[in-house]
């Protein structure tokens, strides 16, 4: 008995063998004629299998912990920088992190941050169930608790309605077309918003069932009885051009109207006057842009914004652009002069020119060269051996 | 076409009534004249084009339209005298139609008014890179050979000083060098052009060519030319020797000939006194005092004959070394050119006023040049005087590929 325990325990301690920790059996001479081989055993064995724990569990008192220290660490900023520490707003804590560790780092989020516990740590659930392993939610063995729960609370939401429908009928009031819900100016909440809120993943199909059924919702009538209920998941869509800053609209000397502005691309800055009650001249840098831009596509790009208002012959133009090369300067020149002329043009026409990609500054620029290839992307000469 | 048919077929009946009118002439007179004639054809006549085609006659009023180059003397005047893109369009619309411009009909007016019997006046034409010099030159070129003057025209100087493949040393001076492909090639189109006078001019001295040729005195100018275009070799001296000739007798009358008024037409004149991308045999850049041709021609611009007038066209598109920008005289000619062009009427091309351009776009609608449908809108003309900013070779490039 003893004999073969003690060679299956080696037998275990050999399947484990590599390199490590060496294990050395002394038996005594009696109880064996096998010789002694030196077990090596990984120190992979000894070391916690970190990725099955999961994210790392916060506890609430843990939360609670970091929550005071951040509001005890708030007012002191407020002292440090001398300011009151009770109308010390969030604004206020960023920019004075962002004075007192000026960091040069391109990634916004890898600079110091000072937020509230909340926005830092990861929204946890809290434990589903008590002290004996009963859960608390009758929906815990679905696995998506809160998924299915706002499932039936908006089922529950629809026979609510049913009902008023059927009270509505016996009393001979009823009337198909009550005051829909305006869902115009709003979107449904992205799938991953919806995780957010549930504190839990949900895959797409689930995502799809979910506004299926509150679509179906808005589409009774009386539905507006739940308006405050859907609108908890719509999103309200701000007004984009409303964002856009116009150009002050001056006169000069004479009474003639022109707008000034200014355009970016890639490295080239223009600066732009535009000149109401004029021909249709266009000077750049002195020269005329006939001579200035021999090439017809940058004088298309130049035309691009005047033709799509329809104000061609109506504008002088007078500017200046330096920097970079010429279809970049035609670039600066078309953005300026995009946004000298939303000064003379009335809000939907703005709207319009946003939606035609007149205002949209170019984002694009050269990328950088990385080390082990030859530009951004070209990588050297691929030798197979 | 068809229009172009109907104008000659109405001409007769129409001309007299044409000559008075005016662009700015009120509705009733074209009707008047309407009654007689069909009712459309008239008022795209009266805007575009004029049936007036005697470049004599014309004036301010006509300033904007277009006039037809009688195919006969595109042939004569200029077998290679048209710009390069006129001469396609001429092929492409089966006629030479010429805008008339206040340039030209300035120019015109000047060698109308001009005394003869004094040294020749140098006039420039000067202006933006395609505003329209050469063909203001060609227009005054044709007023010249309907009254029967003597053209010397040389379509572009620059072809001269550039891409030469052969170039001898000269056999009459050692130092110059002779260019005998380009000076053939001058001779034809001088003979082309002055057939006429080429029996009734003769020469004053004897020329001298190799051991065994020579022209003699009194010989006929076409014996002489004809030595050039049969010889090549000593092709450039013959060219010499025709301008001394022509500087020597235009406007002297001697006994049975009557006086003969002497053009020279130069397109392209900064290239006498610019500089070559010529090079000599020991790889050193070529001047062009010493080239023969250059050499002769810069001696034509001297005032020191009589009977006659010195047209000149600057142009930067073929000049060499000058930067885009430069348009004026002063910067293309160089200082030591101003100086020996000095003194000279200038004379600016400008580009298209609204005008011209209504009716060089209506031109080419009416040749069906501008095939997309946009551009018969009145948006597609707005873009096009956008694009152009109304210069005519602009115009002309962008109308060719809508």
């Amino acid at each position: 008995m003893a004999a073969s325990s003690s060679r299956c325990v080696r037998l275990i301690l050999w399947k484990y063998g590599s390199c490590g920790k060496n294990f050395c059996l002394s038996r005594s001479r009696t109880t064996s004629q096998l010789p002694v081989r030196q077990i090596c055993v990984s120190s992979s064995l000894w070391k916690k299998n970190l990725a099955a724990a999961g994210p790392q569990k916060f506890t609430q008192e843990f939360i609670d912990k970091q929550v005071e220290e951040f509001e005890i660490g708030k007012r002191h900023l407020a002292n440090m920088m001398g300011e009151d520490p009770e109308t010390f707003t969030q604004e206020d804590v960023d920019r004075s992190i962002a004075y007192l560790f000026p960091s040069g780092l391109f990634e916004k989020h890898a600079r110091p941050v000072m937020k509230h516990p909340e926005q830092i740590f990861p929204k946890q659930k809290a434990v589903q169930w008590d002290a004996e392993g009963r859960p608390f939610h009758f929906l815990f063995y679905t696995g998506k608790q809160s998924y299915y729960s706002l499932m039936h609370d908006v089922y529950d939401k629809m026979l609510v309605v049913e009902k008023h429908q059927d009270k509505m009928r016996n009393k001979g009031l009823f009337m198909a077309d009550t005051k829909q819900i305006s869902l115009s100016g709003s979107r449904w909440l992205l799938k991953e918003e919806m995780e957010e809120i549930l504190v839990e993943n949900i895959s797409d199909q689930d995502y799809l069932r979910f506004i299926q059924l509150a679509e179906r919702l808005l589409s009774m009538p009386y539905c507006s009885l739940e308006e405050e209920f859907i609108l908890k998941f719509r999103k309200p869509l701000e007004v984009q051009s409303r964002n856009q800053e116009i150009p002050v609209l001056q006169h000069d000397a004479r009474g003639v109207a022109f707008s000034v502005a200014d355009g970016r691309r890639k490295s080239a800055k223009a600066r732009i006057t535009l000149i109401d009650s004029g021909s249709g001249n266009i000077t750049i840098n002195g020269t005329n842009y006939l001579r200035y831009f021999p090439v017809l596509q940058d004088r298309e790009q130049l035309m691009f914004p005047l033709h799509f208002v329809g104000l061609l012959g109506r504008f002088d133009i007078e500017g200046s652009v330096e920097g970079s090369g010429r279809s970049s300067q035609a670039g600066a020149v078309r953005l300026a002069i995009s946004r000298a002329l939303l000064s003379f043009v009335s809000e939907g026409e703005v709207e319009k020119m946003r939606q035609a990609g007149l205002l949209t500054a170019d984002p694009r620029i050269k990328e950088r060269k990385k080390p082990g290839q030859e530009k951004a992307r070209k990588k050297f000469t691929w030798k197979k051996r | 076409m068809n229009l172009h048919k109907l104008s000659l077929r109405l001409r007769p009946a129409v001309t007299q009534k044409f000559r008075c009118l005016s662009i700015q002439s009120s509705g009733q007179e074209l009707e008047a004249v309407a009654a007689e004639t069909p009712s459309v054809e008239p008022n795209l006549l009266s805007v575009f084009r004029t049936s007036e085609q005697d470049p004599t006659c014309h004036s301010e009023t006509h300033s904007g339209q277009y006039y037809t180059l009688p195919p006969t003397h595109i042939q004569k005047l200029f077998p290679h005298g048209l710009p390069p893109r006129f001469q396609m369009q001429v092929r492409t619309f089966n006629e030479g139609c010429v805008m008339v411009r206040p340039a030209a009909l300035e120019l015109i007016s000047y060698l109308k008014k001009a005394d003869y019997s004094k040294p020749p006046l140098r006039y420039i034409l000067y202006g933006e890179t395609g505003s329209g010099k050469s063909l203001s030159l060609c227009h005054t070129l044709h007023y010249c050979y309907t009254q029967g003057w003597l053209i010397l025209h040389v379509p572009d100087a620059h072809l001269w000083v550039k891409n030469c493949k052969e170039m001898l040393p000269s056999t009459y001076n050692p130092s110059r060098f002779d260019q005998p492909v380009q000076a053939t090639q001058w001779l034809k189109s001088f003979k082309i052009t002055n057939e006429h006078f080429l029996s009734k001019i003769k020469t004053t001295r004897r020329y001298v060519w190799t051991k065994r040729e020579s022209t003699e005195e009194g010989r006929p100018l076409g014996e002489l030319v004809d030595q050039g275009v049969n010889r090549m070799k000593s092709s450039s001296d013959v060219v010499g020797a025709v301008l001394r000739e022509l500087r020597l007798q235009a406007g002297a009358a001697t006994e049975g000939e009557e006086v003969f008024k002497l053009a020279v037409a130069v397109d392209g004149v900064n290239a006498l006194w610019g500089n070559t991308t010529l090079k000599k045999e020991d790889r050193t850049m070529c001047e062009p005092e010493e080239l023969t041709l250059i050499h002769n021609l810069r001696k034509m611009m001297k005032t020191d004959w009589r009977g006659g007038a010195i047209l000149t066209a600057l142009s930067q598109t073929g000049s060499l070394f000058k930067p885009r920008s430069a348009y004026l005289p002063s910067e293309l000619l160089g200082e030591d050119g101003f100086d020996q062009m000095e003194p000279f009427v200038p004379v600016c091309v400008s580009g298209y006023n609204e005008k011209e351009f209504e009716s060089c776009y209506l031109y080419y609608l009416d040749r069906n040049w501008l095939q997309h449908p946009h551009s018969r809108s009145e948006e597609g003309k707005k873009e096009l005087i956008f694009l152009s900013n109304r210069n005519p070779s602009i115009l002309e490039r962008l109308c060719a590929f809508l």
